[in-house]
């Protein structure tokens, strides 16, 4: 904390102002660490992000602040994408994976068709052809790709950025669908 | 006053010249877009962002950092890192069912390849 005698908070010193008892900055951007706020303060301003604390409880502070870094860091890496290339990145891995899953089920569907004995004895033993497992294959894919269709997919497909863009509103509807998102202490290291 | 003046000095009260860096991604007829990118990063930080970017990518830098304003004025603790971390736990329960899938198909290969030798012998 800012006072008489205890050393400027980092963004104070950038911003070359006493640091107060009561700085907004200090308990985030501690002086050992001036490229924290030095980031942040590129991209979005020391007044916008005063501003956007002020209008947060005490204890969310923290976390904000941790993420409107991770935001400015990855700005400053991608300044045409920034985050998004990362969301757009990871949506396209959950795709490839909800793929490979759909496949492995319709093998396991496949596998157990095949070999169950109560269907041999007591109905026309169902024999599997290429055409059929295709199908099978491609019915399990198309519902993998209707539950994507339903969340972050259809908007940001293929690594692709455009104005027809899905709002964050819409892609937040997403958190309902899903278990609670866990604010992993891992994303900001 | 310009009648065509873009959105973004419009918003801000000043005359649109010529040379605007903001006109060609923020037309009148959407104001908001203009508003809420302003209220997270600051005319002027937006003005310098572009600045130093290729004017032929400085269309999807604007769509995307209005995204990301938007997902901030939504969440304003997390952003869109709340997206991403999202995403992180979707991926990681994806491959956990995934494996578990290739397993069983694994155990399923082996019953009916032992099945075979059981009805062959």
């Amino acid at each position: 904390m800012g006072g008489p005698g205890s050393s400027p908070c980092a963004s104070c010193k950038l911003l070359r102002r006493r640091c107060a008892k009561d700085c907004i900055f200090a308990p985030y951007f501690p002086p050992d660490d001036p490229h924290k706020f030095a980031i942040v303060h590129k991209v979005f301003g020391a007044s916008n992000v005063s501003k956007m604390l002020q209008e947060l409880l005490v204890h969310q502070r923290a976390d904000a602040v941790n993420s409107l870094v991770f935001e400015a860091n990855a700005r400053v890496r991608d300044p045409v994408y920034g985050c998004v290339g990362a969301i757009s990145y990871l949506q396209n891995q959950v795709s490839q994976l909800q793929m490979q899953l759909a496949v492995a089920q319709a093998e396991i569907l496949c596998i157990q068709m095949q070999h169950e004995p109560t269907l041999q004895s007591h109905h026309q033993v169902l024999e599997l052809d290429q055409d059929d497992k295709a199908l099978l294959l491609h019915n399990n894919i198309d519902n993998c790709n209707n539950n994507n269709n339903n969340n972050l997919g259809y908007a940001m497909s293929s690594g692709q950025f455009n104005s027809n863009f899905a709002s964050p509103s819409s892609i937040m509807q997403m958190q309902m669908q899903m278990q609670d998102p866990l604010k992993q202490e891992s994303l900001w290291t | 006053m310009n009648p065509k003046r873009c959105a973004a000095c419009k918003y801000l009260r000043r005359r649109c010249p010529k040379d605007c860096i903001f006109s060609p991604y923020f037309p009148p007829s959407d104001p908001d877009k203009f508003a809420c990118i302003h209220r997270i990063y600051g005319a002027g930080n937006v003005s310098k962002m572009l600045q130093q970017i290729p004017v032929q990518t400085r269309a999807e830098a604007v769509e995307s950092l209005s995204f990301e304003a938007k997902c901030r004025v939504e969440d304003p603790v997390y952003g869109c890192v709340g997206i991403i971390s999202l995403l992180q736990t979707e991926i990681q329960k994806t491959q956990t069912l995934l494996a578990r899938t290739q397993a069983e198909i694994t155990v399923a290969q082996a019953k009916h390849s032992q099945t075979q030798v059981n009805e062959f012998m």
